[in-house]
């Protein structure tokens, strides 16, 4: 195999036709250099989507691509792995196709741990159809379709893929390119379903939905980029840090109260248990900084692999390997 | 008794074995038929269970019953029967509709108390005359005492022992037949050999059933039933839907294509999902998906990465995946969909048979979605109708519906098995190296307008699909106007091409006759049994009988122009005789239908052609 990619083997020659601004450029051009990262071939990877704007990605990739059905685009990426493993499989969805429509697809994928990664990319609207709530709005969110904003509660996709028992996650930022590389890059060398979430930016429709944590001025100091091995470190000066105070998560200041740097949570994205996975995965309120990064990476069997091993396993026990031998072995009589 | 038994010769004879759910009576049944087709019978079965798992024990609802036809020329499990096997009084009463004049009725006298007789909403404590049963031979054995002192000394308790008269009453049936009890016994070693208690229980039960029978002489008359000349071969005992699952198989061999299976259990179409699920030595990928979407979804990604795939359901489950068909159909790639058809709409009779999802299938989908539908006949033609729905959309890059029903899904006749290397191969239409400078992947073959395929893995065939329209030329997404319409007239153009690869309509009956009686799917056998007795009572009747439905045979009008009459018979209320009718220009179209959920009976088809005829 040539491992020599770069990102533009990976892009297509059609016009990207995303509004200027949009957060999906950049997640187009950084899935390239992803892949090209990755090295697997562009004929061995396929790129899955339902519907909505994101998932109109497989188009801009020059590897081979479904645009399928609304919600739909797990269903298909899981048939499409199962049928043959050896392929890499991404699946494009937004939160509307992945948690509404979909949502019934993508709790099950997450379950079986189908080897897929999923690039869930949030802007907690839906666009395609020009502005109405979808199932991550925060609550009270004034939309087409909530003119006096939405009575229900949002989903949360990393509470929703970890209670699913998802074996990753990991969340990033559309204008943060490294942090979204890295974490694609990590979700592709993930065995199971991967699921990445990305909070993505609608210019046209809920423009700035993200600017807790997207605005520079106080992106440092509202978000922590979780790093396996490392303490959790934050803020504009790194002089912040997380501890757990009882069950919970804590910020602390660096230097404060006799606290070192020893004295921090130090991520262990690997651990079975996801208590602290949960929690990380769930901070975004108060001082508690928004995580982004690997949250969660389990090794656990994965589905399209353990369908193959039961049948090499029965093959191992029965010898039949035609359909002709099957029904001449099984309950018949003759007519002579 | 003292008067000798006589022995009666029969062409053929029904028996249908009834009792609440959890008696047995599948197993009596499928027994009782598979040792009648090794001693040489053909058989044809009709398993009646009701959608409950276990109502109330004796009451109406609970009624579990089995139908097997044997004897010679068998193309039905028959209309009335000759023996009815009743284990209690709800039995009795929910099959009296099936019991003629002199059916011999064996019943269960220990269960026929009045207690039990309340429970099936008896009115009087005479349960015979009530349901104004007259002219029939009663032999009541009292089964479950006979039964707890055959296993007096085995030291089981009361409900076990009683788990074994079915098998009194299969011993019963065998010696009314005069079976020997050696095929049954080794079946029930097939079944029983891991728990060596039951089946010594249930074999002694069942010598005890016959050696009862024999030694009361009861005063009826047994049966010696004619043999067929079967053609040399070794058969096996199929239905419907195990059928349809090695068809499958079959066409994944022949193919080279790896089968896959995704599907959600519903009833009737479930047994195709069991038999692929067990079928892993032969290499078969099956997935329980969480939902029918994602059934035909995960089929449909498995087609794109090269497998055959298919996804079986029942008319509800077609329902739900019908946007997702209309996908396979632009993005024009292989798909099996199997359609075990049931009563409806809506929930309505899951474990009863049906014909009416025949428009669903043909037009159940947003925007002009043209699909292949071909129905099976019978349980023994799912094999080969699995096996060409298969080759029509691998070949075509289509999907493909196939439809059963309840009825061929779950009876069961003999079945030759056949040669599978005489099948022919099953081509793909792969891109090729000639063909990839400027490759498309909507570039067709002029000739059948299919597509070439490319599967992902293989170098420099990297595409797009998608449910978006594409240009006929780039394959990039288009809106534009004309190209639709090409667009749309191809994908028509395409599945019309392929009734130059399938079989003409052969005229059966009597062709040189004024009325055409005119069938499909499993309808066959009752349809086919009708127009043989009208021509037997010189009542001149042409037959003929589609498997394949769109597109249709092309002889198709040319040979309902030869007939003044022509009578459609299905199991709905005329949705293929009003498909012909746009179908085919200028013909008359008379109708005979039935939704009672239950298969036709031969008379009532024969009735019903007769009056048309005399119109």
């Amino acid at each position: 195999m040539d491992m020599n990619y770069t990102a533009k083997d990976y892009k297509s020659d059609q016009y990207v036709r995303w509004c200027p601004g949009c957060g999906d450029h950049a997640v187009v051009n950084t899935l390239q250099k992803a892949m090209a990262e990755v090295g697997v071939a562009p004929y061995d990877t396929v790129v899955i989507s339902g519907i909505g704007c994101s998932s109109r990605l497989p188009y801009y990739m020059n590897t081979y691509g479904f645009h399928t059905i609304h919600g739909r685009g797990l269903a298909i990426a899981t048939g499409v792995k199962v049928a043959n493993p050896k392929l890499t499989v991404w699946s494009i969805t937004g939160d509307g196709d992945c948690l509404a429509i979909g949502g019934n697809h993508f709790i099950h994928a997450v379950r079986r741990n189908v080897n897929l990664n999923i690039l869930l990319l949030n802007n907690k609207i839906y666009g395609l159809t020009k502005g109405q709530y979808s199932p991550t709005s925060d609550k009270g969110a004034i939309t087409k379709s909530s003119p006096y904003g939405t009575v229900e509660e949002p989903f949360i996709p990393a509470e929703l893929a970890l209670g699913a028992r998802g074996n990753f996650f990991a969340r990033a930022l559309d204008v943060d390119l490294t942090t979204s590389k890295d974490v694609m890059i990590a979700a592709a060398k993930h065995k199971g379903a991967s699921v990445v979430e990305i909070l993505q930016n609608c210019v046209i429709f809920n423009d700035g939905i993200h600017k807790y944590v997207s605005d520079k001025e106080f992106r440092a100091d509202r978000s922590i980029i979780l790093e396996q091995g490392k303490p959790m470190i934050f803020g504009a000066n790194r002089d912040k840090g997380l501890v757990l105070d009882g069950l919970n998560l804590k910020v602390v200041k660096i230097g404060e109260n006799g606290i070192t740097e020893k004295d921090l949570l130090v991520h262990d994205a690997t651990t079975k248990d996801n208590g602290l996975h949960f929690k990380l995965a769930m901070m975004g309120s108060g001082e508690l900084p928004v995580a982004f990064g690997v949250i969660r990476c389990v090794d656990a069997p994965v589905y399209d692999e353990e369908v193959e091993n039961q049948i090499k396993d029965v093959q191992t026990k029965k010898s039949e390997r035609s359909l002709q031998d099957f029904l001449l072995k099984g309950d018949t009589w003759e007519i002579k | 008794m003292s008067e000798k038994t006589k022995i009666i010769d029969a062409e053929k004879v029904v028996i249908r074995f009834s009792g609440d759910s959890g008696d047995g009576m599948q197993l009596a049944g499928t027994i009782f038929s598979n040792l009648s087709a090794v001693f040489g019978n053909e058989i044809s079965t009709f398993p009646d269970y009701p959608a409950e798992i276990r109502a109330p024990q004796g009451t109406l609802g609970g009624v579990s019953g089995f139908q097997v036809h044997l004897g010679k020329n068998i193309y039905t499990p028959g209309d009335k029967c000759d023996v009815l096997v009743a284990m209690n009084p709800a039995a009795l009463k929910t099959n009296s509709k099936y019991v003629k004049s002199n059916t011999v009725i064996l019943f269960d006298e220990d269960s026929f108390t009045e207690t039990d007789l309340k429970k099936a909403d008896y009115k009087t404590l005479n349960p015979f005359e009530e349901l104004g049963l007259k002219n029939v031979q009663l032999v009541g054995v009292p089964m479950e005492t006979m039964v707890k002192s055959s296993l007096a000394d085995m030291g089981m308790d009361n409900k076990a022992m009683l788990r074994s008269k079915n098998m009194f009453a299969l011993g019963l049936i065998c010696w009314l037949f005069n079976r020997p009890l050696e095929h049954a016994m080794d079946m029930l070693k097939n079944k029983f050999g891991k728990k060596p208690s039951v089946l010594e229980a249930n074999i002694k039960v069942l010598t005890d059933g016959y050696n009862y029978g024999n030694n009361i002489h009861a005063g009826v008359s047994t049966y010696r039933i004619e043999k067929d000349d079967a053609q040399k071969g070794v058969y096996m005992d199929i239905n419907g839907n195990k059928a349809t699952a090695y068809g499958l198989i079959a066409a994944s061999e022949k193919s080279g294509r790896p089968l896959f299976l995704g599907s959600y259990p519903i009833t009737p179409a479930t047994d195709i999902l069991h038999e692929l699920a067990k079928r892993k030595e032969l290499g078969v990928k099956t997935v329980q998906a969480e939902d029918e979407i994602a059934g035909v979804c995960t089929a449909i990604g498995a087609s794109f990465a090269g497998n055959l795939a298919a996804t079986s359901t029942s008319g509800p489950g077609l329902a739900l995946k019908s946007e997702a068909i209309g996908l396979a159909v632009m993005a024009e790639i292989p798909l099996v969909v199997i359609d075990v058809q049931r009563g409806g709409p809506s929930t309505g009779l899951p474990t009863k048979t049906e014909q009416t999802d025949l428009l669903q299938a043909l037009y159940g989908r947003n925007g002009e979605c043209p699909a292949v539908v071909v129905a099976a006949s019978t349980p023994t033609d799912c094999f080969d109708m699995s096996f060409n729905a298969c080759k029509i959309a691998l070949e075509h890059m289509t999907p493909v519906i196939l439809l059963t029903d309840a009825f061929i899904g779950n009876g069961s006749s003999a079945w030759r098995i056949p040669d599978i290397s005489s099948y022919p191969e099953i081509k793909s239409p792969w891109v090729s190296e000639e063909i990839k400078d400027g490759w498309r992947p909507y570039k067709r073959n002029p000739e059948n307008n299919v597509r070439y395929k490319a599967i992902p893995g293989m170098e420099g065939f990297m595409h797009r699909l998608g449910g978006l329209e594409k240009d006929y030329n780039t394959s990039a997404i288009s809106t534009n106007p004309e190209n639709h319409q090409i667009m749309t007239d191809t994908r028509q153009a395409k599945i019309d091409a392929i009734a130059n690869d399938i079989p003409l309509l052969n005229v059966l009956g009597n062709p040189d006759s004024d009325t055409l009686v005119i069938g499909w799917g499993g309808t066959y056998g009752h349809i086919y049994s009708a127009v043989e007795s009208l021509n037997n009572q010189n009542k001149a009747v042409a037959y003929v009988h589609f498997n394949y439905i769109n597109p249709l045979p092309k002889n198709t009008q040319e040979i309902l122009n030869k007939y003044p009459k022509i009578i459609v018979c299905e199991l709905n209320n005329g949705q293929f005789a009003s498909y012909l009718r746009s179908k085919v220009e200028g013909r008359m179209i008379h109708q005979f239908n039935r939704v009672q959920g239950q298969p036709f009976q031969v008379k009532d088809i024969e009735e019903a052609i007769t009056k048309i005829m005399e119109d």
